[in-house]
């Protein structure tokens, strides 16, 4: 455990990347396989296992260090994490003296002499496996003799909340470094998942003509980046593929020999929840990847459904005939990354549009009009003649209930992760609305203590009589570090009521708030749902009584119909 | 709140003891104030007269005008002023540092300023002082502050320096206090190399080599001739330069920010400096309990950041009668902002 603790608390304790790469690949480079394998499976966050709630380790160190209950939770307040305040009080209640130093003593040194795979394979688990008294007694033990940089890390690791600022890409980048392998190959053999074992560690690290079938995993998907101002005008509009950019979740459906799958950009397999979508990719040649967008679209529409739809799909395990019926969900495919068990993407996207075109042809042939009808679509694309007609095109985006325009340039392969200058997202301009702060929440872990989380109304009526402040989005973020700080002081001198963690303000400051788009909705008192709001910008110039209203909120969301 | 009838009471003006005729660190000019210690949230500028520790009136006269009427005394010194006798008892904070003790009509006041019990060779050690009633502040009153000895934290930040030959280290400090505590620990672990300060740190840099801290040498990083390579040096600076200037040839540094605040690691990770040291110049938890016992007073008060919270403590866990002290003391104390903790 003294190395994974040693490379934590370098991650940890500095905010270069070109230190975080380096300490990353040392470690890779000199780890025991058994260890780094935990360790890469902790860093990607793919083992975020909860063995013992924070509550129960609260419980315990409470018991242990007798220490009152409100006392524990002001502390909390400060720190923003249990794991963390457990820790620290756990240090504070050592029986011994003011200037007491952590243990030194035998059983320290061998509790952090233990590999970090024997933690998480038989100490942490076995701790779990136990209960009440038994369970705290075995847990004191194992805090009594961890020194003082051990213990916030075990405790992380009990609770499954481990977490350090390093990237996937990072992680990737410092492990393909460190075995002296191309990061693209390391990419797509860590896709879909990794359990950790020497062996597996050590197969991931084969030279690449060693390496096993990849054919098995779903490939690493490209990603697009926010288009730059004056990358295009210097090329010919006719050199890029448009497409919509439609507002599901990005998925990659796989049909092969071993079996049909669906998985999430967050390497999510989510089969269970899109029974449709699985029926769909067994309909399809056997050795097929796609690559699209999962969003629900009911048969015969113009239009998909909003998010929201798709987020009453998503999570579910079994979803119910009635809920399929209800939100039907359908893969618009956008790009072939393997047809007939051939990898592609080393082809131009020309060339893989053409087979995808094709191979939906017959697919849509083959279906006729049976159950799956509609469930597979082809991505559309626009043609563009001059740039001077791009925003226009783009502000079509919100009547096709989309996000905006992708462009891919034709001749890009499909690469890994985030590479500039291939494809480019340009979404919609947000729509804004000011709003009035009501409500604040401290935040947690970095923002522990912090005033950071907010409640925003709209005008109910008139603001000079009659009128009130209906809650109507959250948001958290957009201010930059100093105005959450300025804010903050705003907000403890300004504080009218107490409810717990929350304080209702002084109905004064108003914050332009940007967002997405509008849905009606039961759920939420004011009848509007609003997508990912966010703060634009602090409307100091303005009182509170020229903020907007649920009348204007309401004026928009019929706009956008 | 203060009885109204006590020795000490809280006016608009701060606390005031009418006997001695005086306010104890005032917020507003007020004809007399008895100052614990120089930090700008205990001693500001317009009063009539300062009385004040005397190897304070260096840093006292740089921040509030050399023209000031200050009356420089000694620790444990007694002196009448009014009907009252007040001592000045060092605080262990920052150099010339003070409790302030106040005695009339047969009762005893303590007003513990800001004040820590570790060691600290770049002032006079803490003095345990008894009371009737302590005023005692509580920026760190929670038991998740325990504090390591300085020494082991400078050891910390000397092999943290040392692992990068290549690179500067630039140490965020406190320019008043914390600055020149690091500079006399690093001396104390036998560190003679030059260490680089920024202009806000240096300007206070003399009262403490005249009052015969040993520091190791330093020097103003804006005297440093251009292109002269930084790696490998120690600039000390104030946590508000990350954001000017002044700071030149060092973007590719290494940074830390000392302060009692780095215990939590989201404060740290907050701050976005990357490594943090846990040093403070205030009591911790078990400072503030020791000196809550140590002054044996009847009625304790508790000021600055965790009051309710340690009041709270007092009151229950160690049966005793205490309140918070409501007012302008900075209620909530923020690490960065400002000057102190």
């Amino acid at each position: 455990m003294n190395r994974f603790s040693a490379l934590f608390s370098q991650l940890d304790g500095t905010t270069r990347t070109g230190a975080k790469l380096e300490a990353l690949e040392h470690y890779f480079r000199s780890a025991d396989p058994a260890d780094a394998a935990w360790a890469l499976a902790l860093l990607l966050g793919k083992r975020r296992r909860r063995l013992i709630t924070g509550r129960r380790l609260r419980e315990i160190c409470l018991q242990a260090t007798g220490l009152p209950d409100w006392l524990f939770e002001a502390c909390h307040s400060q720190v923003g994490d249990s794991a963390e305040t457990v820790a620290l009080l756990w240090q504070q209640a050592r029986p011994s003296g003011l200037e007491a130093e952590p243990p030194q003593d035998a059983a320290a040194n061998q509790a952090s002499q233990v590999p970090l795979h024997q933690w998480m394979e038989q100490r942490l688990p076995r701790l779990a496996a136990l209960q009440g008294e038994e369970q705290a007694a075995a847990v004191g033990v194992c805090w009594a003799a961890l020194p003082a940089d051990h213990l916030l890390l075990v405790n992380k690791l009990l609770t499954g909340g481990f977490r350090v600022g390093v990237s996937t890409g990072l992680v990737t980048r410092a492990l393909a470094r460190s075995a002296d392998l191309e990061e693209a190959l390391l990419a797509h053999r860590l896709m879909g998942g990794f359990e950790p074992s020497a062996e597996a560690f050590t197969t991931l690290l084969l030279p690449a003509e060693q390496g096993q079938e990849l054919r098995t995993r779903p490939y690493p998907f490209f990603l697009a980046s926010p288009l730059e101002p004056g990358q295009l005008e210097p090329t010919a509009p006719g050199s890029w593929q448009v497409e919509w950019k439609w507002d599901g979740i990005r998925g990659q459906l796989i049909h092969r020999k071993a079996g049909c799958s669906l998985w999430s950009r967050g390497e999510d397999l989510i089969n269970d929840a899109f029974p449709e979508l699985i029926a769909l990719a067994a309909a399809l040649p056997e050795a097929t990847v796609l690559d699209g967008e999962v969003i629900i679209w009911r048969r015969g529409e113009p239009r998909p459904e909003p998010f929201a739809s798709l987020q009453r799909r998503l999570g579910r395990k079994a979803p119910s005939a009635a809920l399929q019926r209800e939100c039907p969900a359908c893969f618009i495919a956008y790009d072939l990354l393997e047809q007939g068990g051939e990898d592609l993407r080393e082809l131009p996207l020309q060339q893989r549009r053409q087979r995808l075109e094709t191979l939906h042809r017959q697919w849509l042939r083959s279906c006729g009009d049976g159950p799956l009808a509609g469930r597979l679509q082809l991505s559309g694309t626009e043609v563009l003649e001059h740039w001077s007609g791009l925003d226009d095109l783009r502000d079509q985006a919100r009547s096709r209930s989309a996000e905006g325009l992708m462009l891919k340039a034709l001749d890009s392969p499909y690469l890994v992760g985030r590479k500039r200058g291939f494809w480019w997202k340009h979404k919609l301009e947000p729509l804004r609305l000011d709003a009035v702060l009501l409500y604040a929440q401290a935040g947690s872990g970095r923002r522990a203590n912090l005033y950071t989380d907010y409640s925003f109304g709209l005008w109910d009526g008139d603001p000079a009589g009659g009128g009130q402040l209906v809650t109507f989005a959250k948001a958290y973020s957009g201010l930059d570090d100093s105005e959450i700080r300025e804010l903050d002081r705003w907000i403890r001198a300004h504080t009218t009521e107490r409810f717990g963690p929350v304080r209702s303000v002084q109905p004064l400051q108003v914050f332009e708030l940007a967002f997405e788009g509008l849905q009606r909705s039961r759920r939420h008192k004011c009848g509007i749902a609003v997508r990912f709001p966010r703060i634009a910008r602090w409307r100091r110039d303005k009182p509170a009584s020229e903020a907007d209203s649920l009348a204007s909120a309401l004026a928009l969301l019929e706009a956008q119909a | 709140m203060l009885p109204p009838d006590s020795l000490l009471t809280l006016t608009p003006e701060g606390l005031f003891c009418r006997a001695a005729q005086a306010w104890i660190d005032p917020w507003r000019p007020v004809p007399r104030a008895l100052i614990t210690h120089a930090h700008a949230d205990h001693a500001r500028p317009g009063c009539g007269e300062y009385w004040a520790v005397g190897s304070s009136e260096g840093i006292l006269r740089e921040r509030l005008g050399s023209g000031i009427r200050l009356l420089p005394v000694d620790y444990g010194q007694l002196h009448r002023i009014g009907d009252a006798r007040v001592s000045f008892h060092s605080a262990g904070h920052v150099l010339g540092s003070a409790q302030i003790r106040i005695e009339a009509s047969g009762e005893s006041w303590l007003v513990s300023g800001d004040y820590k019990r570790c060691a600290d060779p770049s002032c006079a050690p803490f003095e345990p002082v008894q009371a009737d009633v302590l005023i005692s502040e509580a920026t760190f009153g929670l038991p998740i502050y325990r504090w390591q000895s300085g020494a082991a934290v400078a050891a910390e930040i000397v092999r943290w320096w040392r692992s990068a030959p290549d690179r500067p280290s630039l140490l965020l400090c406190y320019a008043f206090g914390k600055a020149q505590r690091v500079l006399a620990e690093l001396a104390g672990l036998g560190v003679e190399e030059e260490v680089l300060l920024h202009g806000s740190v240096q300007r206070l840099m003399e009262p403490y080599r005249q009052a015969g801290v040993a520091m190791p040498p330093t020097r103003p990083l804006a005297e440093l001739p251009r292109g002269e390579s930084l790696a490998g040096r120690l600039v000390i600076a104030p946590p508000g330069a990350m954001r000017g200037r002044g700071l030149r040839g060092l973007a590719q540094a290494q940074s830390a920010f000392v302060s009692g605040w780095m215990a939590v690691r989201g404060a740290r990770r907050r701050r976005g400096t990357g490594r943090g040291f846990v040093l403070s110049d205030h009591a911790d938890w078990p400072g503030l309990l020791q000196t809550v016992r140590d002054s044996r007073a009847r009625q304790v008060y508790v000021t600055h950041g965790q009051s309710s919270v340690l009041a709270r403590y007092l009151r229950e866990v160690e049966g005793l009668s205490a309140a918070p002290l409501e007012g302008a003391f900075e209620a909530e104390r923020f690490e960065g902002d400002g000057e102190p903790p």
